[in-house]
């Protein structure tokens, strides 16, 4: 049998460096909605980060911001924000929507 | 490597002797939930923790699914572990079986075999390790007590060897060995210590790291899947041969060799082959013993590995041989053979013409007694001579 493939993990074990690059599907290309943070609002709780099942908000310091490549626009961040800081605004209202 | 000290001489339950070869190991996180035959493993571990005997973590759990879940998460992390289970339980863990062969976490389990659910059985059989068969697991049936710990011993020898990374599954008879009293030399605890040693020498394992995030699993990147599938059953391949190299060093230091894979018992010269395994096999020697008085050159296979299947080394002993018998304790639903049956007839073709005759016996804590195994080495000695024969006999139902 001759091998062709070229190893994706570097272990033997299906592990990545999420920090280098995280292997997972394409999960961006799924949204239709996309969630803005209002700066203002956000008290920096951290609960949109804390349920966001692709785990992609971004820690800013002071507010989250959202991963584009991750975020599949499912909406938890927005329903979880107690100060109703984040929004869901479809695609197609953005320039790269 | 010089020889062992002698251990402490002790007349101990095989279950005993489970929870005896786990902490002698020092496994750094324990979960284990109780279940007939298997319950004494559970206590007498949480008893070791209370006395101080045990330095791990014991985890008290709710439930089977929680305590493969447990051992799993701390393997990943990096730690040693250990679980015991049996039939109902090893069901309810299914699931988490699967994850933690996919996960490649070397975890060690103790399976004291017992029927399995569907029509209550509280009673001996090896149904609960056949039906875990394709969970990607390692395993291992062993015939006494003192194999049951010295088992344990290498099974984390194999498990956490770099070029393995799998959780294995140590087997034996329950109701039978689990209950059964024997005298067992436990190792010294320091002896054990100096053979796992080597495993501290290789690179170390993938394993979680705080504040590293790393991504576990394929998260349905085809090629990924089908990349670890492949290396998991490269890895199991690789089992084989180390089983045989391991069971090696055992004995040299121990003292005590098993034969690895398989155990062989007057093959070499043998015209017929009876293919057995677990506390069974006692008996069947003893049997090939009388027979051999009696004219009839009739040898034993004791099935030790059963996943991987050690197909390299039973077409070394069976090619060329007249007939073989198998003696399964558990079905094949869906195949009229017994399930060891059905896999060395996938052997048929190296094995050569050979008839193989299935023999299934010992359900339910039903002995399989000397005059059973008489009955099935004349019956295979019979068919070598080109007498008709049965494929198939459920021996219980012909009594």
């Amino acid at each position: 049998m001759v091998i062709k493939h070229k190893n994706i993990f570097k272990t033997e074990s299906a592990w990545s460096n999420a920090d280098e690059k995280l292997l997972c599907l394409d999960t961006g290309s799924w949204r239709t909605e996309r969630p803005v943070v209002d700066k203002e609002k956000c008290n920096y709780c951290g609960l949109c980060a804390l349920y966001c099942p692709p785990q992609c908000m971004k820690d800013m310091g002071d507010h989250y911001e959202v991963d584009l490549a991750y975020c599949k626009g499912c909406g938890i961040c927005a329903t979880e924000c107690p100060l109703k800081a984040i929004t869901m605004v479809p695609e197609g209202e953005f320039a790269d929507g | 490597m010089v020889s062992a000290q002698k251990g402490q001489v002790r007349v101990i339950t095989g279950n005993a002797v489970g929870a005896y070869g786990a902490m002698l190991c020092r496994p750094e996180v324990v979960a284990a939930y109780p279940i007939t035959p298997q319950s004494e493993i559970a206590e007498l571990l949480s008893q070791f923790k209370a006395d101080g005997v045990l330095d791990g973590e014991y985890v008290e759990v709710e439930g089977e699914n929680s305590a493969m879940n447990v051992v799993l998460a701390a393997s990943v992390a990096g730690a040693r572990t250990f679980t015991a289970t049996s039939s109902y339980g090893l069901v309810f863990m299914y699931d988490a079986l699967q994850e933690t062969s996919g996960f490649r976490a070397p975890v060690v389990m103790v399976n004291a075999n017992r029927e399995t659910p569907g029509i209550h059985a509280v009673s001996s059989g090896q149904q609960d390790l056949i039906s875990a068969r394709d969970t990607g697991w390692i395993q291992i049936i062993v015939e006494n007590d003192q194999e049951i710990l010295d088992q344990i011993i290498m099974a984390y020898r194999l498990a956490e060897d770099y070029d393995i990374q799998l959780p294995i599954m140590v087997n034996y008879d329950g109701f039978y060995l689990s209950y059964l009293a024997e005298a067992v030399e436990i190792p010294n605890i320091e002896d054990v210590d100096a053979f796992l040693a080597p495993l501290k020498q290789q690179p170390e394992r993938q394993k979680l790291v705080p504040g590293v995030a790393i991504g576990c699993g394929t998260h349905g990147m085809e090629m990924g899947y089908v990349e670890a599938r492949y290396k998991h059953c490269q890895a199991l391949e690789r089992v084989k041969g180390k089983v045989d190299e391991i069971d090696k060093a055992f004995g040299d230091y121990f003292g005590r060799y098993y034969g690895g894979q398989i155990e062989e018992y007057r093959t070499d010269d043998a015209d017929i082959v009876i293919l057995a395994s677990g506390s069974a096999t006692g008996t069947v020697r003893t049997v090939i013993d009388t027979k051999r008085e009696q004219g009839i050159k009739v040898g034993l296979i004791k099935l030790r590995l059963f996943r991987p299947f050690p197909a390299e080394r039973l077409i070394g002993v069976l090619k060329g041989k007249k007939a073989i018998g198998v003696i399964d304790r558990s079905l094949c639903f869906g195949w009229k053979y017994g399930p060891m049956c059905m896999e060395l007839r996938a052997l048929s073709p190296e094995i050569g013409p050979a008839p193989i005759l299935s023999y299934i016996d010992g359900l339910a804590n039903l002995d399989i007694t000397v005059p059973h195994i008489g009955r099935v080495i004349d019956e295979v000695s019979a068919a070598a001579q080109g007498k008709p024969y049965q494929e198939v006999t459920w021996i219980p139902m012909e009594e």
